[in-house]
């Protein structure tokens, strides 16, 4: 077991960011690709890629600009 | 003949000579001042920055086996072969979410494994044990399934012998150079090798998508080559998009998976070993880039329709095996040269994922059995040495189980894998977030979400086999009127948490003592720079403080 630590640093600023609610826009690209009615069909095509498949390759930049908004908007202010 | 094949096993050769090197080389990348310590030899020193990261971690979740089997799976049944791509978005948000809170207590405690956590957190040696010995097991046959990803390469060249021992001969030595430099350098060799492994990929698919539909015909024609095929075959369910019977399956399996792969004890070694939050929290914008390139060798399936390939005879008479279609497909459409690099980077892709996977299952045998149960005042010295000496053991039990069994054992055990490293995301990942659930909750809820998963896998019957014959488990089964089909590994977990919650609040009533926590809530959001995030140099004075951590 852990024995008892020396000071605590403060916490309260690293809290405060980790508990921010841009955090709850990480479940979009969570549950958006899960969903097959939006994916599973062939028209329209694009560049003869049936629905199916540009689209849920499309969900991959859904995940990227996500995970990049959130962490942009929850990241340390002024940085290090 | 491998003669025919020559100037591919040359270019092979070499490439794969140049890694060896770099593996040995890896131990004086970033030198420490001393390497016989576990978070050294086993973590790169938690120093890893932004880049190093995204070569390492994406060489480590996108294995030789997925780039092979997953297009083989697209040859064989179509749409449901895709799910390696929604699988592979749904993943990194939770690691965002979930992951960058372990690195954070790991750091400050000194963590190197996921039970090392649960350890602290529920106060629970036995859990711990249990958490252990469930990445141990799902972890090795991953390993041998890398090697399966390389012999389909070698037997597309023509490199294959008569009998067992001569067929295995190239894979023998590939794996034991690979346990030597994986001995000397550690984590830092796969990492050192990750960057021309996945700069090959890159290249190599790059060229492939480009050039491939030009030369068949455009996207059009390659999928319109796929929906003839399976609209011939016999099977119902398969096809370029999905039926009534597969959505769930499809969903549940990229939700499963995302869930299992988090929680293998290899993808927690690669984010345990980055500098700080930041670079997880970037690389989880950037390593869907590997998710792209997944989606698009996933096509490499149908391309392999459309050129006609037809796969290598199986190990068995009268079978095929599948995953030779994408080698046959290079073999087939590309100069010899060319097709050289594609092999070595599907080689060399088995190599960086079997390194970190056998360092994390070395790690979790020290710091879980090793030094609880058999060694408590064991140094950091003797950790890092049980552990080199483990990860050879691993590698050595992998090649076994390719040599002398059925690589089909290898795959069934992958998919029981899957399935049993979900069983601990109650304690791992939820743990992460609350201490709701009581420590022997977990664990019967853990034997629980076990005993039904094997059962429910052992049910699963496919054309060729009666039992372990896939992961799509008919709910017609469970006296439910339907022919729809779910992934097990999703039902057992459900279980493995509503057993936990149940017994969690007989105990708690019966007041049943709980243990003591060893983490603090702000240990989640600790960072770099932490005044108690411990830093590389001052380990040592630092390691004495905590001794059972």
């Amino acid at each position: 077991m852990a024995a008892p630590e020396p000071e605590a640093p403060p916490t309260a600023p690293t809290r405060a960011k980790d508990h921010s609610p841009w955090n709850w826009l990480l479940f979009i690209p969570i549950v958006v690709p899960l969903i097959p009615a939006f994916f599973n069909g062939d028209s329209p095509r694009v560049f003869g890629f049936p629905r199916f498949y540009w689209l849920q390759l499309a969900f991959i930049l859904l995940g990227v600009g996500t995970t990049t908004l959130v962490y942009q908007m929850t990241k340390k202010r002024g940085g290090r | 003949m491998w003669r025919d094949h020559l100037t591919e096993i040359i270019v092979f050769s070499l490439l794969f000579l140049l890694v060896s090197v770099m593996g040995f080389v890896a131990a004086r990348w970033r030198a420490p001042k001393d390497m016989a310590h576990l978070d050294e030899w086993g973590l790169g020193g938690r120093s890893f920055g932004g880049w190093i990261t995204w070569f390492l971690v994406g060489g480590d979740l996108y294995t030789a086996y997925t780039f092979v089997a997953v297009p083989a799976l697209m040859f064989g049944a179509g749409a449901a072969g895709f799910f390696a791509v929604p699988y592979t978005i749904v993943i990194y948000p939770l690691v965002f979410l979930v992951l960058v809170r372990l690195w954070s207590v790991s750091h400050r405690h000194g963590f190197v494994t996921p039970a090392d956590f649960v350890r602290n957190r529920f106060d629970s040696p036995v859990l711990a044990l249990l958490i252990a010995i469930t990445g141990i097991v799902a972890t090795m046959p991953y390993i041998a399934l890398q090697l399966i990803g390389i012999e389909a390469v070698l037997k597309t060249m023509g490199v294959t012998g008569d009998n067992a021992l001569a067929r295995h001969l190239p894979i023998i030595i590939a794996f034991a150079i690979l346990a030597a430099y994986t001995y000397q350098s550690g984590l830092r060799a796969p990492a050192l090798i990750a960057f021309v492994k996945d700069s090959l990929i890159y290249i190599v698919i790059l060229v492939a998508v480009i050039y491939l539909p030009y030369k068949l015909g455009g996207w059009g024609d390659i999928f319109a080559a796929a929906d003839a095929k399976f609209d011939a075959s016999p099977n119902p369910n398969d096809g370029i998009l999905l039926n009534g019977n597969n959505q769930l399956q499809y969903v549940t399996l990229a939700l499963g998976s995302a869930l299992a792969l988090f929680l293998y004890p290899h993808s927690i070694t690669g984010v345990l070993a980055s500098r700080n939050r930041d670079v997880i929290k970037r690389n989880m914008s950037a390593l869907p880039a590997y998710s792209l390139l997944l989606g698009l060798i996933a096509l490499l399936g149908y391309m392999a329709i459309a050129a006609g390939v037809k796969p290598l005879p199986g190990a068995k008479e009268g079978t095929v095996d599948s995953n030779t279609v994408v080698p046959l497909l290079f073999d087939q459409q590309f100069p010899d040269w060319f097709a050289g690099v594609a092999y070595a980077a599907i080689g060399i892709g088995a190599l960086v994922p079997a390194a970190i996977m056998s360092i994390a299952a070395a790690n979790l045998f020290t710091r879980n059995i090793y030094k609880e149960y058999l060694k408590r005042d064991a140094s950091a010295a003797q950790e890092a040495n049980v552990s080199k000496i483990t990860s050879l053991v691993v590698k050595v039990g992998a090649v076994a189980c390719i040599v002398f069994l059925d690589p089909q054992f290898s795959i069934d055990l992958q998919l029981i894998g899957g399935v049993i490293i979900l069983q601990t995301l109650p304690a791992v990942a939820l743990g992460l977030y609350t201490r709701w659930f009581h420590r022997t909750g977990l664990i019967v809820g853990w034997v629980a979400g076990m005993g039904l998963g094997m059962w429910m896998l052992y049910q699963v019957a496919s054309p060729t086999r009666k039992h372990f014959g896939g992961s799509a488990f008919p709910l017609s089964e469970f006296g439910f009127d339907t022919t729809k089909t779910i992934y097990v590994g999703i039902v057992a977990v459900a279980v493995n948490l509503a057993v936990a919650a149940l017994v969690t609040l007989a105990l708690r009533a019966a007041k049943v003592e709980e243990g003591v926590d060893g983490t603090e809530p702000d240990d989640y959001f600790a960072d770099e720079g932490d005044p108690r995030v411990t830093p590389g140099t001052e380990r040592d004075a630092d390691s004495a403080r905590e001794p059972v951590a």
